[in-house]
């Protein structure tokens, strides 16, 4: 027994359906190429304002599959680790005694993880920060670290921020602009 | 027998940031690694390889355990990588281990200290994908020796002259 109108409204509700979906497939990938857009832009700028450098990028194509979580996971380590450092280096300064040689050995570490994230804006206010200590300049060295925590904390909001903008592309199920490299010059 | 073709690589470095960096990198490059944040418990891991290899002659029963690279920093509080470099060349089961040293300062004196210690080669960091392959004809070369005198029960030190 066939129901000619029944038969029509399954029909035309599944096309309206399939239309839907479409659509929202379509609205999602705007929503993915959006995301990737900002995503470039957003790194593009960081770089521009000397706040990372080119091995920021290393670091984005050492993410893939086998791994999703890598660039998130170094980030968040880098942050970790820095925090402690310069509460550290202000403990130091605060002494009556300032211990030159392990405010060395502190700047000397801060330094080579920035370097390795390619926050550059940090890397390069420890070197300023190394000359004040050699110097045995305490004041200067004050400066320093204000300068040093700045650059920290300006690192530190850019990149919670990129970090978003990634999970949010990850969440609308697309996958993260992968940047290209300077040829490594042997 | 199946025998475990990947290679085992030892990384020393006592900051957690490069620890993380060095071991995704190589990890890429598909070797398995263990990291370690000093030359002391870097020592220690080997430490037990050694006595290992010195019971016996038979490398595959111990595969995973083996280590057959080891990429150290330089700068290390307590043991430095040229403290641990020249404590693993004057082992006697240690010393065929190739060693690698990392370092974020170019200071050539440093350099050729490492190299003439007995170190295959210095990586100026931030260590690249790039430095990192460069590690694959180290071990081949030094897999290659123990693996051809398992094979023919010859003693390494008559390959030594004529392979090489």
């Amino acid at each position: 027994m066939t129901n000619p109108t029944n038969d029509t409204t399954i029909i035309t509700t599944n096309i309206f359906k399939l239309l839907k979906e479409n659509l929202l497939t379509k609205r999602m990938s705007n929503r993915v190429t959006e995301l990737q857009k900002e995503f470039v832009y957003y790194t593009s700028s960081l770089f521009d304002q000397g706040i990372l450098n080119d091995q920021f990028n290393h670091l984005q194509l050492l993410q893939d599959e086998s791994n999703p979580e890598f660039l998130a996971e170094i980030v968040n380590l880098f942050f970790q680790d820095t925090q402690k450092l310069l509460d550290d280096l202000t403990k130091n300064l605060e002494q009556e005694n300032v211990d030159f040689l392990m405010l060395d050995k502190t700047l000397h570490h801060i330094k080579g993880s920035s370097s390795s994230i390619g926050a550059v804006g940090v890397q390069n206010a420890c070197v300023a920060f190394v000359t004040c200590s050699n110097e045995k300049n305490i004041e200067g060295c004050w400066r320093c670290l204000e300068e040093a925590r700045n650059a920290y904390n300006v690192v530190r909001s850019k990149l919670d921020t990129l970090l978003k903008i990634e999970q949010e592309i990850v969440a609308a199920g697309g996958s993260i602009p992968k940047p290209s490299v300077e040829p490594d010059e042997e | 027998m199946a025998v475990d073709t990947q290679f085992h690589v030892l990384a020393v470095d006592d900051s957690i940031v490069d620890r993380k960096l060095i071991e995704r990198l190589l990890t890429t490059s598909s070797f398995h690694v263990t990291a370690v944040d000093s030359g002391t418990k870097a020592l220690e891991l080997l430490g037990l390889q050694g006595n290992e290899t010195r019971d016996s002659h038979h490398h595959d029963h111990h595969q995973d355990a083996e280590v057959n690279l080891i990429i150290t920093d330089y700068c290390m509080p307590g043991m430095t990588g040229y403290d641990l470099l020249r404590k693993i060349k004057e082992s006697e089961s240690l010393k065929d281990i190739p060693v690698v040293i990392m370092s974020s300062e170019n200071i050539p004196a440093r350099i050729n200290r490492c190299l003439e210690e007995g170190a295959e080669e210095f990586f100026l960091k931030p260590v690249r994908l790039s430095d990192v392959d460069k590690l694959k004809p180290h071990l081949i070369r030094s897999k290659s020796k123990v693996q051809y005198s398992l094979d023919n029960k010859i003693s390494s030190y008559e390959i030594h002259d004529e392979v090489f």
